[in-house]
């Protein structure tokens, strides 16, 4: 028998039951759509997250107080690292491109009668340099103007939508905490994150955020530009090296600072998002399970009833073999079937959550492969079950079922 | 053609043995026309199974065509059914969702024979059904239905041919008509076993063996 009739025989049947078909594979339909949608969602969210964050730079090594534990930050009131230490490792340390020491807070912003909280960023003058932030008019502040505690700010688009109405802000001043800063520049937008939206916030010399807005003398972080990628690794051992001479922490005390690159957060990210992604398609290949059983259920009910059939084609000559086949294609093809809508459902789904979430989904090939494998490979494991069953069937009590 | 040997079946009910068949020797002939009669119980369904390769003997020797059946294991039964053995039931047995074309291609197929189609159609026309070849059974009377599930039988030109009751469902005209298939069958050199509790129907065969107990008690020609 070939296997092409044997594929004829199993369309006869499952044609003759086709709403038994259909809901049969309803239930792979669901799971299969499931799994695609969930993981398209999961997948969206992660890529979405990363590229956003990618763009505030990867080759930034960022160095905070505090003490760092299997990547979970342990961090008191630690107010150790100081503006000089930026000095120190602008000054001492190689292949480095450029340092800026920040302090930052949300404060209140006032423009004539408009008020907006917004998070000021006292910073270093490579600061935009390093965080990717372009100048869109006017000016970043200079080296000179942080030594001399200048009361100039550049403010983000955002800044610049609610306090500005959009116009040209630069040369106009605004209030913080009661004290006039004058505008000098506004940087391109970033657009926003859904927790953080970058440009919603002023810059201002580092300096003079800590002494006239903050009244503080630490610093709350120094981001170390790498020259390239590879040398990060030993830029972080001399950086770190040198924090501890300067804070003098003796041999086999834990440091009072870490020290950690952008890279690694993207990957904790990364990866945490990818467990979401694995937990949401772990979740949804359940009801694929349950799919699975569904066929099995509905097969053995088709073997009981065509035991006389089983029986006739035994009689005939059909080996064990071809009467193993014939159940499996049935239900292979259920699978089939259900994995073939389940995709298109899918792929609907998750379209219509980006259309109506306004949140990115991505279906990636090996997404749709994935779940079309796993669905095809329940249908030959739910439907072996039955289907050696069939061929099993004594002949003779198999032509006297009645 | 077939060669009984002190065949015995018994069947394990329970704790129980049950011996269905006992020391049963024969021998037919190619193009013999055999009756197998007997009162229900006898025995006679057992050895129906037993030469139709359907199951083995628990003890003795069948020989079909020089092929020791009781050595063969469920592949090779069922090859055996296929290129060797045609069976008519008594209540047909077709597929009912096929066509009665499709019914009879099918041990065509199992066998991997080339043109089931046009081999199904001649066997068809034999038994004087192949203006009846696109319909199914239940557009089928009773004796079209057995005439189709004969052309099946010896669609492949199988060595013997096992009818079990095959006119048990039919009313005595039809039976009658189906015999005559039968007849002419034989008479074209197709060896027939009939199996049978009706006299009648016996008494077109030429040879009659008789059972009783799971023995066979008699052979003798029909009256």
């Amino acid at each position: 028998m070939l296997i092409w009739d044997l594929f004829k025989m199993a369309m006869r049947s499952l044609l003759a039951n086709k709403l038994r078909t259909f809901l049969t594979a309803l239930g792979i339909i669901i799971g299969v759509a499931s799994v695609i949608s969930m993981i398209s969602i999961g997948e969206g969210a992660r890529q979405q997250t990363l590229s956003t964050i990618a763009k505030f730079g990867t080759n930034i090594i960022t160095v905070k107080p505090g003490q760092k534990k299997n990547r979970h930050v342990r961090s008191g009131k630690v107010e150790t690292l100081t503006l000089d230490d930026a000095y120190a490792i602008n000054e001492h340390i190689r292949r480095i491109t450029g340092v800026a020491a920040q302090v930052y807070q949300s404060k209140q912003l006032k423009y004539g009668n408009k008020n907006s909280n917004s998070l000021v960023r006292g910073v270093g003058p490579a600061y935009a340099r390093l965080a990717n932030f372009k100048i869109d008019h006017g000016r970043f502040f200079s080296e000179q103007e942080v030594k001399s505690f200048r009361k100039v700010a550049v403010v983000g688009a955002t800044v610049v939508k609610n306090l500005f109405q959009g116009a040209d802000p630069v040369g106009k001043t605004i209030k913080v905490e009661g004290n006039n800063y004058v505008v000098i520049g506004t940087t391109e937008p970033k657009g926003a994150l859904s927790w953080f939206d970058p440009d919603d916030q002023i810059f201002v010399p580092v300096s003079t955020a800590q002494k006239r807005i903050f009244g503080m003398d630490h610093v709350e972080a120094i981001d170390v530009q790498a020259r390239n990628i590879e040398e990060i690794d030993a830029i972080k051992k001399d950086v770190k090296q040198l924090i501890r001479a300067r804070h003098n922490i003796p041999l086999g005390k834990e440091n009072d600072f870490f020290v950690q690159n952008s890279s690694e957060w993207l990957n904790s990210w990364g990866d945490a998002a990818k467990t979401f992604t694995y937990l949401l398609g772990g979740i949804a290949a359940i009801s694929l399970m349950v799919g699975g059983i569904g066929i099995m259920n509905i097969m053995l009910v088709s073997v009981t009833e065509r035991t006389r059939e089983i029986g006739i084609r035994k009689a005939i000559g059909a080996k064990r073999k071809e009467i193993l086949q014939q159940f499996l294609i049935e239900s292979v093809f259920i699978s089939f079937l259900g994995g073939g809508i389940g995709i298109g459902l899918g792929i609907i789904i998750s379209k219509t959550v980006s259309k109506i979430g306004g949140w990115d989904t991505i279906v990636s090939f090996q997404t749709i492969l994935l779940a079309f494998c796993f669905s095809v490979a329940i249908g030959v494991f739910f439907g072996f079950y039955p289907a050696n069953k069939a061929a099993k069937l004594n002949p003779i009590e198999a032509l006297r079922y009645e | 053609m077939i060669q009984v040997e002190k065949l015995g079946k018994v069947y394990q009910l329970g704790r129980h043995e049950l011996a269905a068949l006992k020391d049963v020797s024969f021998e037919i002939e190619r193009g013999e026309y055999v009756a197998i009669m007997g009162p229900s119980g006898s025995g006679k369904s057992t050895l129906m199974n037993l030469l139709g390769c359907l199951d083995l003997p628990t003890t003795g020797k069948y020989r079909l065509e020089s092929i020791d059946v009781q050595t063969l294991d469920q592949n090779q039964l069922a090859e055996v059914r296929n290129k060797r053995i045609g069976f008519v039931f008594q209540n047909f047995n077709l597929l009912p969702r096929a066509t009665a074309l499709e019914n009879i291609e099918l041990p065509l197929l199992y066998g991997r024979v080339p043109n089931p189609q046009k081999i199904a159609l001649q066997a068809l026309e034999k038994v004087g059904l192949a203006d009846r070849a696109k319909h199914r059974p239940n557009e089928l009377s009773g004796g079209e239905r057995q005439r189709a599930a004969i052309a099946r039988a010896l669609v492949n030109q199988p060595a013997i041919i096992l009818a079990d009751e095959p006119t048990g469902n039919l009313d005595s005209k039809t039976g009658e008509e189906i015999m005559d298939v039968f007849g002419r069958l034989n008479r074209d050199g197709t060896t027939l076993i009939v199996v049978t509790h009706d006299p009648i129907i016996a008494g077109h065969s030429r040879r009659i063996l008789k059972m009783q107990d799971g023995r066979l008690v008699g052979e003798n020609a029909p009256c």
